[in-house]
């Protein structure tokens, strides 16, 4: 879409608007200053989303849309986690982080803060594996999708 | 040739002068005194005071609906901009290109809470087909340009544009586009051939085949191909509320309007047809009814439609062509005219005569011993008055129904009113649009005493700008819409909806300078009626109050969430 004050908002307002869903939504800038790339986590039956599509398109600033589904593709979200780690716990929380490829980018006496990336899924899977009363705070960034191989979504 | 440098204001002058705008409704303030200082020094527009930026925004709209233009209006920032609201929601629900442009607080003073400060590209957001806050003023022309490319093109709908005070102040060259490509904004205009052959084929071969037309064909100027298109066919056909004069109503394959008020012969034509051709139209809760009882009955829909959004949003399409209506129509008929076998099985399958059953139920008859005035009488009378050839505009209620159902309309964009967003109101600004467009032609408001008092005001425009409205003012001293409902469905609890302390309308209109007639007995609607069209009264406002039976219905009536063929007709009433 165009990266234009204002752009996210009419996304966001045609979601709510319309009574859709939005599980999660990430948008940054692309390597073409004037346009942003914006990921939209939603569901709904096929109609459903095909209404999503068309209503999306409408929006002038939406220059294109791309149903990731239809086809293959990757995605990934990363998670910051921040963990009790005093005392006993510590080893604990070190063990399971490095068992599920989570990376501890920093550290105090009584608190390990990790990041970990994946698919939504393995994020909440990675989460469970944590004892709730260890978890002090989640920041997630919401998934961000690309096609496979040689599905581009060129404009 | 180097451009000329002018100020910001100027820039907004002159960007409309290139669009060859011809009125420009709107209310002066704070915020776009520097374009008002414009306006005072040009002529190559009028600028037409309203006195209420939502009647400003109506009357703009009414102006497109009549003309095909684009309607302009301008308001100040904050109130101004809040006060247009309802009018741009109005003309967005059903499609109206229009250009509305919002003066804003300087753009050093933008979100500190400035006096007469909102956030209006924000609040109309959602009820705009996009619209603009221009934060330079190089910006101002080529964003005019987009504004009025995006409210024409595709499905037309309302542009705003937010400037702030400080850029119509500055200087810059002005440079207006020639042209604008957005490289997000590709309207499709030509129908996909294979799908058009398609529909054809289903067309050829349907044995209960039904057109059913909407705003799209009056928007589009297709109702010349469409009439050619269900002629060629012999198809029976039916008009939304909002599609009516896209086929001549005096036409013998007309079943009249269609919906939760359409004719028994419509909506039972709608229910049990095998092949459906919607054009322009968008098969909404009040033209069908619930959409599965509709689909309860199996048929196959070929949808013509602008807007890919509007095929299969309620109702899933067999054959959609996404296109230009004009221009798909046109293909359709070239195409079967090159068709081998025209040999068409409705002929043989005498779905005809069943329609011609169903017709000769005469639903629209209606009650009248001749004392107390008929409503739907009013309409009748007021069409043989004007030869069927005036402007007509509507507020929102009974009395719309009955305009729609009484007044046959053989022409487009004769018929004014707001269909999707339902606004009492507009029907005194609307009926100045068309005025101002057309001063020589006939102009009638009906309305009823509940929507006349959201616009009132307006009488005041109308004696500055001499607009000689004939306003038809059915006055039954209830919301009739909202008392009918309540008597059907809320056990005669008539909960607010009566017109208490109603205004003498005879002494109201004289004090703005018109003339007043009261007409209370049913002999002498046709007189009033006359003595307002005639030559005498030709330059003059004309507030016509009749004083209508009470307890009139609009039948037939779809409950609401009911099929289409569920219809209350007038003698089953009191079965409820």
């Amino acid at each position: 879409m165009e990266n234009e004050s204002g752009a996210l908002s009419r996304v966001s307002g045609l979601f709510s608007a319309r009574g859709y869903n939005i599980e999660s939504l990430s948008v940054a800038p692309t390597q073409d200053q004037s346009l942003s790339r914006m990921t939209i986590v939603t569901s709904g039956s096929d109609e459903v989303i095909e209404q999503i599509i068309k209503q999306l398109n409408k929006l002038i600033d939406v220059v294109k849309v791309l149903d990731l589904h239809d086809g293959d593709h990757i995605e990934r979200e990363l998670v910051l986690v921040k963990l009790k780690a005093n005392g006993r716990h510590r080893d604990e929380v070190q063990q399971l982080s490095n068992n599920f490829g989570g990376r501890i980018i920093d550290s105090s006496e009584n608190i390990l803060t990790i990041e970990f990336t994946g698919t939504s899924t393995e994020l909440d899977n990675y989460l469970k594996s944590f004892n709730d009363s260890l978890i002090i705070e989640i920041v997630r960034t919401g998934a961000s999708g690309i096609g496979r191989g040689d599905r581009i979504l060129k404009i | 040739m180097k451009a000329e440098t002018i100020t910001g204001a100027e820039i907004v002058i002159r960007s409309l002068q290139k669009e060859n705008v011809k009125f420009v409704f709107g209310y002066p303030g704070g915020a776009v005194l520097n374009i008002y200082d414009a306006i005072f020094k040009q002529n190559s527009f009028k600028h037409v005071l309203v006195r209420h930026e939502q009647a400003a925004v109506h009357a703009a709209d009414a102006y497109s609906r009549a003309t095909g233009d684009v309607g302009v209006a301008l308001v100040t920032s904050g109130p101004g901009a809040t006060n247009a609201v309802t009018g741009i929601a109005t003309a967005h629900m059903d499609s109206i290109p229009m250009v509305i442009i919002s003066g804003q607080v300087p753009t050093h003073a933008i979100g500190q809470d400035a006096f007469q400060e909102c956030d209006t590209v924000g609040i109309t957001r959602p009820c705009v087909k996009h619209n603009f806050l221009v934060k330079n003023i190089k910006n101002i022309a080529s964003t005019i340009k987009k504004a009025f490319y995006l409210a024409a093109t595709g499905r037309p709908g309302p542009v705003l544009v937010d400037i702030p005070k400080d850029i119509t102040a500055e200087t810059a060259e002005f440079i207006y586009p020639e042209n604008i490509t957005l490289r997000s904004y590709n309207p499709i205009k030509q129908g996909h051939s294979g799908q058009i052959n398609k529909a054809l084929e289903l067309l050829i071969n349907a044995e209960k085949p039904m057109v059913y037309s909407g705003g799209g064909v009056v928007l589009g100027d297709a109702s010349e191909a469409l009439t050619e298109f269900v002629q060629l066919l012999g198809f029976p056909i039916t008009n939304t509320l909002m599609g009516l004069g896209g086929f001549p109503a005096s036409h013998e394959n007309f079943l009249g309007m269609l919906g939760m008020h359409g004719t028994y012969e419509a909506n039972m034509a709608m229910q049990e047809c095998d092949v459906l051709l919607a054009v322009g139209a968008r098969f909404d809760d009040r033209v069908i009814g619930n959409p599965d009882h509709f689909l309860a009955k199996p048929k196959k829909i070929i949808h013509i439609d602008i807007d890919p959004a509007s095929i299969s949003k309620r109702v899933k399409i067999d054959i959609p062509i996404v296109g230009d209506v004009n221009l798909v129509l046109k293909e359709l008929i070239s195409t079967f005219k090159e068709q081998k076998n025209k040999n068409l099985k409705v002929s043989g399958s005498g779905w005809l005569k069943t329609i011609n059953q169903w017709k000769s139920k005469d639903c629209m008859k209606f009650e009248d011993d001749g004392t107390e005035i008929k409503p739907q009488k009013v309409i009748q009378k007021l069409h043989e008055v004007t030869n069927g050839e005036a402007f007509i505009t509507s507020d929102v209620g009974q009395h719309q129904m009955w305009a729609a159902q009484y007044y046959p309309f053989n022409k487009p964009r004769r018929w004014i009113n707001s269909g999707g967003l339902g606004t009492m109101g507009v029907g005194l600004p609307y009926a100045m649009g068309c005025q101002l467009a057309f001063p020589d032609s006939q102009v009638a408001c009906v309305t009823g005493e509940a929507s006349i008092q959201m616009c009132i005001q307006e009488l005041s425009t109308c004696k500055q700008f001499n607009l000689p409205v004939k306003i038809i003012n059915l006055n039954n001293r209830y919301m009739g819409m909202v008392r009918q409902w309540q008597e059907f469905f809320y056990g005669n609890r008539y909960a607010e909806s009566y017109m208490d302390a109603l205004p003498d309308f005879v002494k109201l209109a004289e004090s703005y300078g018109h003339v007043g007639m009261k007409i209370e007995k049913s002999s002498d609607i046709e007189s009033a009626l006359k003595e307002a069209f005639s030559p005498k009264l030709k330059e003059r406002l004309v507030f016509l109050d009749f004083i209508t039976d009470q307890t009139e219905n609009v039948f037939p009536m779809v409950p609401n969430g009911k099929g289409l063929s569920e219809m209350i007709l007038a003698d089953g009433a009191e079965d409820l």
